[in-house]
């Protein structure tokens, strides 16, 4: 639990230095830590298919990124005025308020934790090895019993990628 | 993109063998040990994107390896959508696990669970051929170049 908590005091420091950072290459090496910790989070939490995912689409979101800082600039462009940085500076202060109180009284409502107080988890972790014949007990879940889920997770990737061809296309499109 | 130093080249030759390897591993391993489609998927485009780094995107034919790649994710989305109307075609509702009922296997070895195997197959077509293809989209597209 302690290791939990520095690691997620650490993920808030990446944060904030990637936002406040000038250089816009170690803003996005920064983001890099929250990533990673987030994967030692989840293996803590013993979420090893989680981690295995976060830790190579981080990687990869990482490249993508800095290939294409590398391609344009390096330097931060927007410039914030006196007025507008007070007035950014009041309404994050107010969003934070709001926002402790409500998950405050939010958080006096969940079960404890790591307990389940869902009827449906316990079935599945009872009887899916009986039910499905799947060993491990996260694919029995999303690919029978929340099957439906994955399938349209599928398809809105397949959907996402056409989308992202149709746009960045060099053939069939008309000089203007 | 260019590609990178002699170095960097062949680093990646050691080790993208063992990255495609484990990538299978853990597509086709999905429903016995953590992983499954989705992670093994990634992880082979991640394999494909390292090459594409190391060595450079100028000496390959970009444009017919993105309509591969393109290909390639339309096969993996229309298997998974076959394999969920099986049900539907031999008599019962949709996206039904009829071989697991026909035929059960035995638990904890690689052919059971019916048709969570064949689905994570599919899913880790379609995931590594999505993310292939937009890294290659992004790679070959240039700046300032007009469309």
């Amino acid at each position: 639990m302690t290791t939990l908590i520095i690691l997620t005091i650490l993920m808030i420091f990446g944060a904030i230095v990637a936002l406040e950072s000038k250089d816009i290459l170690s803003g996005i090496i920064s983001l890099g830590i929250i990533g990673f910790a987030l994967t030692i989070n989840f293996l803590l939490l013993k979420a090893p298919d989680l981690a295995i995912v976060q830790i190579i689409i981080e990687t990869l979101t990482l490249i993508i990124l800095i290939a294409a800082v590398l391609k344009t600039t390096r330097e931060e462009t927007v410039e914030k005025f006196g007025t507008q940085k007070v007035l950014l500076w009041a309404i994050g202060i107010i969003f934070i308020i709001v926002f402790v109180y409500s998950s405050v009284r939010i958080f006096n409502h969940l079960p404890e934790f790591g307990e389940q107080s869902l009827r449906m988890a316990k079935v599945y972790i009872d009887q899916g090895l009986t039910l499905t014949g799947a060993g491990n007990l996260v694919a029995a879940v999303i690919l029978d019993f929340r099957g439906y889920d994955t399938l349209g997770e599928a398809t809105v990737l397949f959907t996402s990628v056409v989308g992202v061809m149709a746009v960045l296309r060099k053939v069939g499109r008309k000089r203007s | 993109m260019r590609g990178m130093t002699l170095i960097v080249k062949q680093i990646t030759n050691l080790m993208v063998p063992s990255i495609l390897l484990l990538g299978i591993y853990v597509v086709l391993h999905g429903h016995l040990t953590p992983g499954g489609g989705f992670a093994g998927g990634v992880l082979i485009a991640g394999c494909f994107t390292l090459l594409i780094l190391a060595y450079g995107s100028e000496n390959i034919k970009s444009e017919a390896k993105k309509m591969q790649a393109s290909l390639t994710e339309s096969i993996g989305i229309f298997l998974f959508w076959f394999i969920t109307i099986i049900g539907l075609l031999n008599g019962t509702y949709f996206f039904y696990n009829i071989i697991a009922k026909t035929n059960p296997g035995e638990p904890f070895k690689l052919f059971s669970a019916g048709i969570i195997p064949l689905c994570n197959i599919a899913i880790g077509i379609e995931v590594g051929a999505a993310l292939f293809s937009i890294f290659i989209t992004l790679a070959i597209l240039k700046v300032g170049e007009r469309l």
